[in-house]
């Protein structure tokens, strides 16, 4: 039980590469936060700082109040899971998850306590004898989480943990490993490159790009209110449309895509008059025969999923995804009338990308 | 389909693999069915009349204390050479493991003395011991050791231990670092999270791992130790002083063309033969399973 700040951590490496600039974050204690990021962003760097297994360039790295950013991995408190699960493969499950506790010297009597207790939270009461080679995937991600609990380390780092699982089994060890780290009470932090995963399984989420935090939030909230076009277009499935839009009639009316105006709620965007922007709408925001605003469009492809309609619409010269409840009766070469909620917009500053919020009125 | 090539005429297959069936009868069937049939003859002294013998040349050399004695020094001599060649090539492979910076060069520095013939590494190493003009064996008489490979029995097994040691390092260091690389980092990393010291990690997790490689390279320095450092003991002791490292395939040729003894010599071809192939069976046997733990 501990909470884990990073104070302007930075990462260099020899060749020049910065992967991590300056990183400020904190994981409250007992909260479990998901660093989600596209691949090279630096997100695994970030945890294997955390873990001890780089050297800081520089910054701090503080665990439980303590600064640990000179100290050993085994010095830590901590305990990760790596996306290969990195299971001693010459050890059967017992041993593998032994092997922490031996290392301690904890007496034996408490390390065959400890582990039978946690082979029984994880179901694994029957596979101690088995070496890694003869458990399938899912069991062998239950021994490295074993491996991590069985320790009671004061904080969790998973790094992709599910990543080499089947789309199936991916849901199932999110939610497990969501309730496990609910019923024990530690601190964690998960790695991954799944909007999905990042979703579902992060108290908090830390959206990371070129070794940049650009986000930092409840899921919900990122999702409402990106901070960046980046965040809206990474966070959310499918991904968020984005469109060219320009302010009119003194920051009242957006004009989107040249083909339709939208009013703005409240008192709109005055400061930005005249300026072209960014406009992002997410797929299940637009609404088919909507108000008055609504455009017809025609369909470029329809992919029924059953509980929900994707279809591909040609908005201009741009291909804009929209995503509608249920099954419905549209093929491809209709034109559908689409509408969407002013206030459900996402406005992007076009030099940088930065969120503009309507002035309330 | 059937998408099997067939030969029209019954001989061609037979003509096709014939050429190594004719270099394998010949260079090999053949030289090993004489030394069967010589192990079980004796010959005068000119080599004008044999006698069949029958087992009569293997119970002269289990009873002769020499043979018993060489025996023994040959066993000493692989154990030694395997265990130090072994230790020594782990040694640098785990240090090499590190290397980031110039690796390739130090690992092409590293694997030059197996390019080099057993003879030369011999000659190489009697210099360095030679008792009056050896650098070696100057520096150990200045820390006050009298070091003499010519009188010492002791002196000269340590030196053709060397040389032996010395020229299969690289070649154990090349597969011992292979396997290293093999290793997944993760699992030194979850080890070092685990609290294992960098010396807890390697005997626990690194070294085990590596069995295979260990294991398949034991006995391929056994062989070598056994058969392949004829040329070495030629040119540095010549087995002496006093037979003290005069191994089996030395005692061999010291047997068959100085002594003359072609039956006895022959019959301790035939007890080499068969170490040779109660090592490559023990090699099929665990080698080839891919995964030993």
């Amino acid at each position: 039980m501990a909470e884990i700040e990073l104070n302007g951590v930075t990462k260099a490496y020899p060749n020049g590469v910065v992967a991590l600039q300056k990183v400020d974050l904190k994981v409250a204690d007992r909260e479990f936060l998901v660093v989600v990021g596209p691949s090279g962003c630096g997100k695994s760097t970030l945890l294997r700082l955390i873990a001890g297994l780089e050297t800081l360039s520089g910054g701090h790295v503080l665990i439980g109040g303590r600064d640990v950013t000179r100290l050993e991995p085994a010095q830590r408190d901590i305990a990760m899971v790596f996306q290969n699960y990195a299971l001693y493969p010459h050890m059967n499950v017992y041993n593998n998850m032994a092997y922490g506790l031996r290392n301690r010297k904890t007496p034996k009597p408490e390390i065959d306590r400890r582990v039978r207790e946690t082979a029984c939270i994880l179901g694994l009461e029957t596979m101690l004898e088995r070496k890694p080679r003869q458990l399938s995937g899912g069991q062998r991600q239950r021994v490295a989480m074993g491996r991590a609990i069985v320790r009671s380390p004061a904080a969790f780092l998973f790094d992709e943990p599910l990543s080499n699982l089947d789309a199936k089994l991916r849901v199932q060890m999110r939610g497990e490993i969501k309730r496990l780290q609910r019923r024990l009470g530690t601190t964690g932090v998960y790695v991954t490159h799944d909007q999905a995963e990042a979703m579902t399984m992060g108290d908090q989420l830390a959206v990371l790009r070129d070794g940049r935090i650009e986000q930092k939030g409840s899921p919900l909230e990122i999702y409402r209110r990106p901070a960046t076009a980046f965040v809206g277009g990474f966070i959310g499935s499918p991904a968020m449309n984005f469109l060219d839009g320009r302010i009119e009639e003194g920051g009242r009316k957006l004009r989107v895509a040249e083909m339709f105006s939208i009013v703005l709620p409240g008192a709109g965007l005055p400061e930005q008059e005249g300026r072209n922007l960014t406009v992002g709408i997410r797929p299940e925001h637009f609404k088919i025969n909507g108000n008055a605003a609504s455009v017809e469009l025609p369909v470029e492809l329809v992919e029924p999923l059953g509980g929900q309609t994707l279809i591909e619409v040609l908005f201009g010269k741009k291909i804009v995804t929209v995503s509608l409840d249920g099954a419905i009766a549209i093929k491809s070469g209709d034109r559908i009338p689409l509408s969407v909620d002013p206030a459900q917009l996402h406005l992007f500053s076009l030099e940088n990308e930065v969120r503009l919020d309507c002035i309330a009125a | 389909m059937e998408k099997r090539v067939f030969f029209e005429h019954r001989l061609t297959p037979y003509l096709l693999v014939a050429a190594q069936l004719a270099i394998t009868l010949i260079f090999f069937i053949w030289p090993a069915a004489q030394a069967f049939y010589q192990s079980t003859i004796t010959q005068d002294a000119f080599g004008l009349s044999t006698t069949f013998v029958g087992l009569a040349n293997f119970e002269r050399l289990f009873s002769d204390s020499l043979y018993l004695h060489s025996i023994e020094i040959t066993l000493v001599f692989s154990a030694l050479v395997a265990a130090s060649s072994l230790s020594i090539a782990l040694l640098l492979a785990a240090m090499a493991d590190r290397v980031i910076r110039g690796s390739s060069v130090y690992k092409t520095l590293l694997i030059w003395p197996y390019a080099l013939a057993p003879a030369i590494s011999g000659v190489l190493w009697l210099l360095l011991f030679n008792p009056t003009i050896g650098i070696i064996a100057y520096a150990l008489r200045q820390v006050g050791y009298s070091w003499n490979n010519f009188l010492s029995g002791t002196d000269a097994m340590i030196l053709i231990v060397a040389a032996a040691t010395w020229k299969q390092v690289s070649y154990n260091f090349l597969f011992f670092l292979a396997g290293l690389q093999f290793i997944p980092r993760s699992l030194i990393e979850a080890a070092a999270i685990d609290g294992a010291s960098p010396f807890k990690r390697f005997w626990t997790i690194v070294f085990p791992l590596l069995s295979p490689t260990t294991f398949f390279l034991v006995v391929v320095n056994l062989v070598y130790a056994f058969f392949d450092t004829f040329g070495l003991v030629h040119t540095t002791t010549a087995g002496g002083p006093a037979h003290a490292t005069e191994i089996l395939v030395y005692k061999v040729y010291r047997d068959g063309f100085v002594g003359l003894d072609v039956g006895g010599s022959a019959a301790q071809s035939v007890v080499l033969m068969a170490i040779v192939v109660l090592l490559t069976a023990i090699q099929f046997r665990y080698v080839e399973r891919k995964v030993v733990y």
